[in-house]
């Protein structure tokens, strides 16, 4: 397993870029009508999901909800199996019956994509649960929105994560609108952070837009509990540019307050720290970028020749060892 | 063979299972220090540990849910409800979660989770207290659901339940936890396996479809008929789902008459599919209409005179019978 602190931040800006690339893809192609149903844009979040996986190893466990493209490509899920998904391919990271609110990657501990929201923080639940069941120094990341903390799942959870001294980070990745609900009209609380002290689970507050920040943060954190396992919670603050889903115009906020934001663009804020330290040039940038929107543009290419998922197998993924109603 | 109870049967099934496989834990509302609200548990704290054995807090969504994702990393957790009653408050974890992973992941993760405890009405617990849930959760694909009568059909169902590799629910009975009834000794291994069906009792002129609570009741009606020379065969599904349509169908190409009596409400009931089965595929093997008995349309009323009038009764189901058999 890599350890955190030798991931290449320049790497890291790269992943950063292509789930960039990818959501402004799949954005075209939702427009297209080549992808159906809901489908979540990352963008402006990039830094969170970059910032945890540079804290983390390999083998610690991912699970998020529905805004979950950026956490199966964090987790070195190829962008060919998440167009695919996206496009209802066999080819896709679940074999096209998950869609865009279900990408799963077993092998690279991604856990999914999960979208009733608050209701996969009891599954990050289990799965800490097992980590301490069998005595292993993993992690679980446990990522959902501002929105996820006023279901009773949600509290439910973080009582038996506390309870049960549970290895977990609870990753709220705050990005200021349930929906179109802004938090303000969601939550009695002054800042959602606090809503961890009512469960004793120390909380903090991290800038989202900071991949640095993120990440020092997350590996202090997440050193401490592979020693001591236990929960943490971080109110990550971001934002996202696009509206809730694609259907959503975000009419609920100003272009001030958006452009707000879009100038403190989180990879834009990386390449300038890389740049200004040496780190990168622009020739560099470029080419990562190039490369990026290259890759993109493959998997839909991929993701188009897929072959649809067979008729004749509608039947093989309800029961895993093929039982018959 | 020697004699134990229902509730002898179903603790006998988790020691051994839990004694098998180290990824087997038992979690759930008293289940340890307490005992298991129904003593189910009783003496599995001390023999397996509180690793093993554990007490939650009285949130069924919140254990349920851990239990799915303890099983979507490789455990076997086994989640008492302490009735299924209370599953509604897991509803969530029960339906959209543990049965959906498997498709939603293109086949990658399988949620080996057994999910069991008392089901259906048992007495004068009123209206939020006596729901039998079995059609609820029939209506969920991914999920499997056994409901066993006797002490060996829990002992058998539940530990195959736990090596099942998909979300199994078991859904006991609290009226039957004192019962009695012959099962294999400990050091033989019993294994019953989920979606098949058992002839309970042998006959010739009707078939009485039955399941968990409606056996004893069946049987005991089908003593008293034979009295009038109606001769009734018992079949018990034991799994609702998936459901053994082969021995419903035999059953009733033999009989050519059914009664169906179970234990919850009539609306979307389990007898319904069970019927539409039976004339989809065997219509003409029937010499008359198929007759179900259930629950009346009511939430559970707490007067015990109002309640024995919305359950299923032998009289009820004998009158069914006469009915069908034109007698």
């Amino acid at each position: 397993m890599q350890p955190a602190e030798q991931r290449d931040e320049v790497e890291m800006l790269a992943l950063m870029l292509l789930i960039r690339r990818f959501e402004e893809r799949a954005s075209q192609q939702y427009q297209a009508q080549k992808i159906g149903g809901f489908c979540h844009l990352y963008i402006g979040q990039e830094a969170v999901v970059a910032g945890a996986v540079a804290a983390t190893r390999d083998d610690d466990y991912i699970i998020t909800a529905y805004r979950d493209h950026a956490h199966a490509l964090a987790r070195g899920t190829n962008a060919d199996a998440c167009m695919a998904e996206l496009f209802g391919k066999e080819t896709g990271c679940s074999r096209g019956l998950g869609g865009s609110m279900h990408f799963f990657n077993r092998s690279r501990h991604m856990y999914g994509g999960h979208a009733i929201v608050g209701a996969h923080v009891p599954l990050a639940a289990g799965m800490a649960f097992a980590i301490k069941y069998r005595g292993e120094d993993r992690v679980t990341l446990c990522f959902f929105g501002d929105g996820a903390i006023n279901q009773g799942s949600f509290h439910e959870a973080l009582n038996l994560m506390a309870l049960y001294k549970l290895p977990i980070v609870l990753i709220c990745e705050n990005n200021l609108f349930a929906m179109g609900t802004s938090v303000k009209r969601s939550t009695s609380l002054k800042q959602i952070v606090d809503r961890a002290e009512g469960y004793d689970i120390p909380g903090e507050i991290v800038d989202g837009m900071n991949f640095r920040e993120v990440r020092d943060k997350l590996a202090e954190i997440v050193s401490s509990i592979r020693k001591d396992p236990h929960p943490a919670f971080v109110e990550i603050r971001t934002y996202r540019y696009r509206g809730h889903s694609m259907s959503d115009p975000a009419s609920y906020r100003t272009k001030a307050e958006l452009e707000k934001y879009r100038l403190d663009d989180p990879i834009t804020r990386l390449r300038a720290q890389l740049t200004r330290e040496g780190k990168l040039t622009h020739e560099q940038f470029d080419k990562i970028d190039k490369q990026a929107k290259e890759t993109v543009l493959a998997s839909v290419k991929f993701a188009e020749k897929s072959p649809e998922p067979p008729l004749e197998k509608l039947y093989d993924y309800t029961y895993a060892d093929g039982a018959k109603p | 063979m020697r004699e134990i109870t229902y509730r002898q049967a179903l603790n006998e099934a988790l020691a051994e299972e839990l004694e098998r496989d180290p990824n087997v834990f038992l979690m759930g509302e008293e289940v340890a220090e307490y005992h298991g609200a129904y003593k189910v548990s009783q003496g599995l704290l001390e023999r397996f540990g509180p690793k093993r054995i554990i007490d939650t807090p009285i949130s069924e969504n919140g254990f349920a849910g851990l239990g799915v994702g303890a099983a979507m990393v490789g455990l076997r957790p086994i989640v008492e409800f302490m009735t299924f009653s209370f599953s509604f408050v897991a509803f969530d974890q029960v339906v959209n979660n543990a049965p959906n992973m498997f498709t939603m992941s293109g086949g990658q993760f399988n949620i080996p989770i057994t999910f069991r405890g008392p089901n259906g009405p048992a007495h004068q617990l009123g209206a939020t207290h006596s729901h039998a849930t079995e059609p609820l959760y029939a209506n969920a694909p991914g999920l499997k659901i056994c409901t066993p009568a006797t002490p060996r059909d829990a002992k058998g169902l539940l530990k195959t339940a736990v090596r099942d590799n998909n979300p199994v629910l078991v859904l006991e009975a609290e009226l039957l936890y004192s019962s009695k009834g012959m099962v294999e000794l400990p050091d033989e291994e019993l294994l019953i396996p989920l979606g098949q069906a058992e002839v309970k009792r042998e006959g010739s002129d009707v078939s009485i479809i039955c399941y968990a609570q409606t056996v004893q009741l069946a049987l005991a009606a089908a003593a008293q008929l034979e009295e009038e020379n109606i001769s009734s065969e018992i079949v018990d599904l034991r799994s609702i789902k998936p459901l053994d349509e082969k021995a419903i169908f035999d059953s009733v190409a033999k009989t050519h008459r059914v009664v169906i009596v179970e234990q919850d409400r009539p609306f979307c009931g389990v007898g319904a599919e069970v019927c539409y089965r039976i004339q989809k595929n065997i219509f003409d093997a029937l010499d008359a209409p198929i007759i179900r008995v259930s629950q009346e349309d009511v939430p559970m009323p707490y007067n015990e005179r109002l309640e024995k009038a919305v359950l299923p009764n032998a009289g009820k189901l004998i009158a069914a019978v006469k009915k069908v058999c034109y007698a």
